[in-house]
C-alpha cells in the first residue's frame, strides 16, 4: 500500500528493513508500534528490564531476553530488534534465490542456529554439558532433583553427541532435529 | 488542563429557569422513577455524528496521502487459543515419529518456550487489557483521538461545539444533580436509621438507597439495559459481577437493593459509607481488618445466613480492567459456601470510556471524564445462580463462574491476575510452567518434589 510506505519514513532503517526482513510494510509498522510501546521512557532503545516484564511467566525468559542482545550490549535498537524477530517469520517455500542473495532470516538453517545459540550462551559453537545442564534448569526450576537433572543430560548428550567429544556441535544439533518440523515450531504467524 | 468548568452566563443570569430545567427534568423524576425517554434518540443521533467524523477525517486523509491510524483491536499475530505447554510438547513429539507419550527431554522442547516468549514480546495479552480500549470511530472526544493531523476545519468546529455542550451544558447540570443526590441520600439515610421498626426501616431505606442510586446514573446519563431480569439476585447469596469502574456498584445498585463490602474510607467517600450503613447493613471494613481474611470470611458467611439482609455485591478480579476481559476470580468470596449470582457488565465504550485507568487519574479527575463524556451507555445480564458442584474446589468455582460471564458479556477469558497491573513480576506463573514441563519429562508418578505451597 502505498500510504504504508510513505508512514514506513517514521520508521528507523525502514526501507531496508523492508528488503532484509521480508517483512510487509504493514507489520513494520505494527511491531515499530509496539517497539515503541516497550519503550515506555521514549529513550529509543530497549533495555532487557523492558523486555523482561514481558515475559514474567517464562522459565526461559531471561534466556530469550538476551538473544535480542548483542554480545557485551545492554540497550538493543528497532532494528536490531526486529532483525531478531524476523527469524520467526514463516519460511517461504519454494524461493529460489541466486547465489549471492544472503540467507533470509527465517529458512531452516538460521531457525536452528537462533535456537542453538540459546543453548550455546559462550558462543563457542558447542553446547556443553554444563550449557545443556542450565537451560534444563531454567525449564524445571525447582521441581527436580540434581540428579535427576543429570540423568536428563546424560541421555540427550549420548543421544546427539555422534563425535564422542561429549559435547553438541551445530551439525550433530542440526541432524537430531531432522525430523522435526521446525517451520511450525518455530514460526510466529503475523496478521498482515 | 479540560477540568475548568465553563461556568456559563445562564447561570447567573437566569437562576429560576436552570433550577426549574433541573429539577423539573432530572431530579424530581429520578426521585420518583419515573422514565425520561429520549435517551434513545439521543443516542442514535450520537451514532451518526460519530459516523459523519469518521468519514471526515477519513477523507481528509485520502487528501493529505496517509494512511488513517487504525487500532486494531485484535493484535499483531495469530494466536492459537487454548494451547497448553502440555498439547505443545505433544505435537512436538508426534512430529518427530516418537510413538509413545515418551516422558524424556528433546533438545527441541526450547522452541516452546521460545515461540511462547515472542508470542509474548510481539502481541502481550495482558497489559492491553490495563489500557483504555481503542475505538474504531471517533466520537469527538479528544482521549480517543490519534489521528490529529486528519482533522478538517468542519471537524475542528464540530468538535469544539461538542466541547461547548459537554462542559457547558452536560458537566453543569450532571454536577448539579450529583450534587443534589447525594446529599439528599446522606440526609434521608440518616434519617431512616433513626426509624425504630425494623420492617418499616428496610422497606423505606430500600427506597432511598435506589432512589440515591437513581441519581447518581441520571447525574451520568447511564443508559442502562437490564437483561434477563428473572436471575435477579436474592437475599440468600452473593453477587459477582466483572469490575470496569468504581461506578459498576451504582449500576447494579440502580435496579436492585444489595450489600456494599469495602474498606472505610475518610472524608466525603467516608461520610457517604457511614450514612449509608445507618438505615442498611453495609459490611465496611477498617483498614487493619481487611488484612485479616477469615474475619472478612465470617462477616460475610453471617451476613448472608441471614436472610433479611440483602445480597452482598462483590468484585472479585480485584481492580479495574479495561472491559474486554475478564481476569482471574480470586477465589476468597468463593469459599463461604452459598449460592452465588453472576453478573455481566459491558459498556459500550462509543459514547464514553467508562475505564478508570488508577496509573492516570485520580477519583475526582475520573469523575469529571465521566460526566464530560456524551453518556455512559451499558448492558447488564443477570445470570441464573449457581452453587459449587461436589468434588469442586473454590478455584475452579471461580473459574466457572468467570467463563460464564466472560461468555454473557462477550469478553475474552483470561487466567491472568488483574493484581499484575501493579505487582512487576509474579514468580508463581513462572513455577507453574516450570510444574507442568516437569510432569512430561518426569511423568506424574516419579514427581517427587513437591513444593509447600
Amino acid at each position: 500500500m502505498g500510504s504504508s510506505r510513505s508512514s514506513l519514513r517514521r520508521v528507523p532503517d525502514g526501507q531496508q528493513l523492508l528488503q532484509e526482513t521480508g517483512f510487509s510494510a504493514a507489520v513494520l509498522l505494527r511491531l515499530h508500534q509496539r517497539f515503541q510501546f516497550l519503550d515506555k521512557d521514549s529513550r529509543g532503545h530497549l533495555r532487557s528490564e523492558d523486555l523482561e516484564a514481558e515475559l514474567s511467566e517464562n522459565p526461559m525468559g531471561d534466556r530469550i531476553v538476551g538473544a535480542f542482545f548483542q554480545p557485551g550490549q545492554e540497550t538493543v535498537d528497532f532494528p536490531s530488534f526486529v532483525r531478531v524477530l524476523a527469524h520467526f517469520r514463516p519460511t517461504e517455500k519454494n524461493r529460489t534465490r541466486g547465489g549471492e542473495q544472503p540467507e533470509p532470516a527465517n529458512s531452516r538453517n538460521r531457525k536452528l542456529k537462533f535456537a542453538f545459540q540459546l543453548y550455546d550462551r559462550d558462543r563457542d559453537g558447542k553446547i556443553s554439558r554444563t550449557e545443556l545442564l542450565q537451560v534444563l534448569r531454567e525449564m524445571l526450576g525447582l521441581q527436580v532433583t540434581e540428579e535427576q537433572l543429570q540423568s536428563i543430560a546424560e541421555r540427550a548428550i549420548q543421544e546427539a553427541d555422534l563425535d564422542r567429544d561429549h559435547a553438541i556441535c551445530f551439525d550433530e544439533f542440526r541432524k537430531s532435529l531432522e525430523k522435526v518440523n521446525i517451520d511450525h515450531k518455530m514460526s510466529v504467524r503475523f496478521l498482515e | 488542563m479540560e477540568h475548568r468548568l465553563i461556568i456559563c452566563h445562564p447561570l447567573s443570569l437566569f437562576p429560576d429557569v436552570w433550577l426549574t430545567l433541573v429539577f423539573g427534568f432530572l431530579i424530581v423524576p429520578a426521585v420518583f422513577g419515573l422514565p425520561f425517554g429520549i435517551h434513545k434518540y439521543y443516542m442514535k443521533i450520537l451514532l451518526s455524528i460519530f459516523e459523519w467524523t469518521t468519514l471526515q477525517m477519513e477523507l481528509k486523509a485520502k487528501e493529505k496521502n496517509h494512511q488513517l491510524y487504525k487500532h486494531y483491536t485484535s493484535g499483531i499475530i495469530v494466536k492459537v487459543p487454548d494451547s497448553t505447554l502440555k498439547q505443545e510438547i505433544q505435537d512436538l513429539r508426534h512430529s518427530t515419529g516418537c510413538l509413545s507419550l515418551d516422558t524424556r527431554f528433546e533438545l527441541a522442547d526450547v522452541f516452546v518456550f521460545c515461540r511462547k516468549a515472542l508470542e509474548n514480546i510481539i502481541d502481550d495479552d495482558v497489559t492491553k487489557r490495563f489500557s483504555a480500549q481503542k475505538l474504531e470511530n471517533w466520537n469527538l472526544l479528544t482521549r480517543s483521538n490519534h489521528n490529529f493531523r486528519c482533522i478538517s476545519l468542519k471537524l475542528l468546529a464540530s468538535w469544539f461545539l461538542g466541547v461547548l455542550i459537554r462542559y457547558g451544558v452536560l458537566l453543569p447540570f450532571r454536577a448539579t444533580v450529583a450534587v443534589t443526590g447525594i446529599f439528599l441520600f446522606v440526609v434521608l439515610s440518616t434519617v431512616v436509621g433513626l426509624i425504630p421498626c425494623t420492617k418499616l426501616r428496610t422497606y423505606v431505606s430500600d427506597k432511598v438507597h435506589l432512589m440515591g442510586y437513581r441519581l447518581c446514573v441520571r447525574s451520568l446519563t447511564g443508559i442502562i439495559t437490564y437483561h434477563n431480569r428473572e436471575n435477579k439476585p436474592k437475599n440468600d447469596g452473593i453477587c459477582v459481577a466483572n469490575h470496569t469502574t468504581p461506578i459498576d456498584g451504582i449500576i447494579l445498585a440502580n435496579d436492585h437493593c444489595y450489600s456494599l463490602v469495602g474498606q472505610l474510607h475518610g472524608g466525603l467517600l467516608g461520610l457517604i459509607q457511614r450514612a449509608m450503613v445507618k438505615s442498611s447493613p453495609h459490611i465496611w471494613f477498617e483498614r487493619a481488618e481487611v488484612k485479616d481474611r477469615r474475619l472478612v470470611a465470617k462477616r460475610l458467611r453471617d451476613h448472608v445466613a441471614d436472610e433479611n439482609k440483602h445480597p452482598v455485591l462483590i468484585f472479585p478480579e480485584g481492580t479495574c480492567v479495561n472491559n474486554t476481559s475478564v481476569m482471574m476470580f480470586r477465589k476468597g468470596s468463593f469459599e463461604i459456601g452459598c449460592t452465588v449470582y453472576p453478573a455481566a457488565i459491558k459498556y459500550d465504550p462509543r459514547f464514553g470510556d467508562a475505564f478508570w485507568n488508577s496509573s492516570k487519574f485520580g477519583l475526582v479527575g475520573y469523575l469529571l471524564r465521566m460526566m464530560s463524556s456524551w453518556a455512559i451507555v451499558c448492558s447488564v445480564w443477570y445470570l441464573p445462580p449457581m452453587n459449587k458442584k461436589e468434588g469442586e474446589d473454590a478455584t475452579q468455582f471461580a473459574n466457572r463462574v468467570k467463563a460464564a460471564i466472560a461468555a454473557q458479556g462477550g469478553l475474552v477469558d483470561l487466567i491472568w491476575d488483574a493484581g499484575l497491573k501493579r505487582t512487576k513480576v509474579k514468580d508463581t506463573f513462572k513455577e507453574e510452567q516450570q510444574q507442568l514441563y516437569s510432569k512430561i519429562l518426569l511423568g506424574d508418578h516419579e514427581y517427587q518434589n513437591h513444593p509447600e505451597s
